[in-house]
């Protein structure tokens, strides 16, 4: 790329010689030597304050002009040793612990850990917690990519589309509500179902959403989609072939804006997604405007997939049948003495997983995200270990940027989708 | 009941994976066992010292082809018992999953850093370095990355290490007000592969 640095003309006084040296006289003693200013790069911060970061990351950059030569980046700020704690916690505590990690898409953390666990232990879930967990995750795909297509037209210099996409943010915060009642930290889940039944009226809650998002995307598009300004900013920024998006680990969007088709819901299949219809959308360039087209086109997807979860939500039972893993219902407790005992052994020891482990992927909003679960038969984790797909994307980012200019490293930084709180974990 | 519908006998009676099969024709004694866990996830144990070798063949090699590393972590069974670094293979031409792992004993917490085949492994193995300790030979810039560069205590996710950290919370409090701004903006940290703090804690307490 080449260097675009403003150059001025520098008008010449009489004061200074021919070779630009001050005349000799008091105000220039002539001891000091003239410093190199060509040969000195400049050293910038973005971070860890800075609204284009998306949370407390920090990019060391050293500049020539202003091309960026070398970009470092630093995280680490944000960090909670989540999977120390929950070292302390018994399985079904550590739920409240993956909804924090990405608290944009909480609810595929809390059905991947979940799923983790119960691959460990060989529980099958019922056929209504299989597919109310389906819309469970595409509900949140879409939610996080909402959030992504406003904070991406904020850094292109959009304002509009910001606020279109969190309203219907807003409507996603008012369904994670209705059903667990908490807004952004939902621990939907529990090991062998969920926390509740769906609440009444909550599918055609649902419906309604996604008949409305699609019509709020269309407007974003027409937006963004064929904006020069946009287009000038994104196409041909950020580039990497297919075969260096799969050496360095990217995965999700990204990794299928360079044109690899790798989905863990139609390459690892799990609830049955391969008897879902939907398609899986490719990019050719692998820059940050495909990584834009790619999102935009996985929320249509995801609302395909929530249709077609919705009609067919099968009636029965949410939880599995078993005493040991799932606590009895309150009536069960109050009146049969063995309900009472499981309770209490439930609550006062926790879930027993039997000596294994097992690595369970799903496709999160940001990539692939897998949850590794060691267990040696007691009720807390040896190991709980979350491969964060936005950690690994992340790392990227130096190979994206150098060489680019300054401008572009927000622009590339946006089209990651990372979420801090996931990277730092 | 729903626990454990997958008896230990129907694991031990699964055919073994096709790709375990062919390591274990081209390494031989570098393939130490394998197994099937939940189900259908094999795992393979690996003599340490020949990882990268392994990890090339298993990626170069065109029939089995695992070209995307998923993820890079250890496990520390607490009790003396050796870590255990875990490789997640997945193979995206065959859509095959593999995981490798390799026993490390605590008194030699070393091993082959695999980044020359993948650079994803460059973030995931500083992470390992981090939090278990444990050294990546030829890794490029090992440095720690989710803990500050000057932490003291150790490396957090060890089983013997406790929750609240090895020091006291008024020394942990006294460090920290104790930092000095320029160790975080020097320009010599844009100088990549310069030696990771290697001191251990007890010294620097």
């Amino acid at each position: 790329m080449s260097k675009r640095t403003l150059e001025l003309e520098v008008t010449r006084t009489p004061e200074l010689g021919t070779d630009f040296r001050p005349a000799q006289g008091l105000m220039a003693p002539t001891l000091l030597p003239e410093p190199d200013l060509d040969s000195e790069n400049m050293l910038i911060n973005i971070g860890p304050q800075h609204p284009a970061t998306h949370g407390v990351l920090r990019l060391l950059l050293e500049l020539e002009g202003e091309t960026v030569v070398r970009c470092v980046p630093h995280i680490g700020y944000l960090h909670s040793s989540f999977e120390k704690l929950g070292e302390y916690r018994d399985w079904n505590q550590v739920i409240p612990l993956t909804d924090r990690m990405d608290y944009l898409a909480p609810l595929i953390y809390n059905c991947a850990y979940a799923m983790a666990v119960e691959k460990m232990m060989g529980i099958e879930v019922t056929e209504r917690c299989k597919v109310t967990r389906v819309i469970c995750m595409e509900l949140d795909r879409v939610f996080s990519h909402l959030l992504w297509l406003g904070t991406w037209a904020i850094d292109v210099g959009a304002f509009t589309p910001f606020l279109y996409a969190f309203q219907e943010r807003e409507k996603v915060y008012t369904l994670h509500e209705a059903f667990t009642g908490a807004r952004i930290t939902t621990s939907a889940t529990r090991i062998g179902g969920m926390m509740a039944d769906l609440p009444e009226g909550w599918t055609e809650g649902v419906r309604t959403f996604c008949h409305g998002v699609i019509k709020t995307l269309d407007e974003i598009e027409f937006l963004l989609s064929t904006n020069g300004i946009h287009l000038g900013r994104t196409q041909g920024v950020g580039v990497i072939s297919a075969e260096d998006a799969v050496n360095y680990g990217f995965s999700g969007p990204n990794l299928r804006a360079s044109g690899v088709p790798y989905d863990v819901r139609k390459d690892r299949p799990y609830y049955d997604y391969e008897t879902y219809d939907f398609d899986v959308p490719i990019g050719e360039h692998g820059d940050c405007y495909d990584r834009y087209m790619v999102r935009v086109e996985e929320i249509r997807q995801s609302v395909r997939i929530l249709h077609q979860a919705l009609d067919r939500l099968p009636d029965g039972p949410m939880n599995v049948d078993d005493p040991r893993i799932i606590l009895p219902s309150k009536t069960d407790l109050m009146s049969d003495m063995e309900s009472m005992i499981h309770h209490f052994k439930l609550v006062m020891e926790g879930v027993k997983a039997p000596p294994g482990e097992s690595y369970m992927a799903v496709e999160g909003s940001k990539g692939e995200l897998g949850m590794y679960v060691v267990s040696d038969g007691g009720s807390k984790p040896v190991r709980w270990r979350v491969r964060p797909p936005s950690f690994v994307n992340l790392s990227v980012i130096p190979k994206l940027v150098e060489g680019g200019l300054l401008a572009d490293v927000i622009m590339v930084n946006a089209s990651l989708d990372i979420v801090l709180g996931e990277i730092d974990r | 009941m729903a626990l454990i519908p997958v008896a230990r006998e129907a694991l031990a009676s699964r055919p073994p994976h096709p790709s375990i099969e062919a390591l274990k024709g081209a390494f031989g004694d570098a393939i130490l066992h394998w197994e099937w866990v939940a189900g259908d996830e094999p795992v393979v144990f690996v003599v340490p010292g020949k990882i990268r070798a392994i990890l090339q063949w298993l990626k170069e090699s065109p029939e089995q082809a695992y070209n995307f590393l998923s993820d890079v972590t250890a496990v520390d069974y607490g009790g003396e018992r050796p870590l255990q670094v875990v490789y997640q293979l997945f193979s995206i031409p065959n859509r095959q999953h593999l995981r490798v792992k390799a026993e490390l004993p605590l008194d030699g917490l070393s091993i082959d850093s695999v980044v020359p085949l993948w650079q994803a492994a460059n973030w995931l193995e500083r992470e390992v370095w981090d939090l278990f300790g444990i050294r990546f030979e030829g890794h490029p810039d090992l440095r720690r990355i989710l803990m500050p560069e000057n932490y003291a205590e150790g490396h957090p996710l060890r089983k013997d290490f406790p929750l609240r950290g090895r020091f006291s919370r008024a020394e942990q409090t006294r460090r920290a007000l104790a930092q000095a701004p320029e160790d975080h903006y020097v320009p010599g940290e844009v100088r990549p592969g310069r030696e990771p703090q290697l001191v251990p804690w007890q010294e620097l307490g």
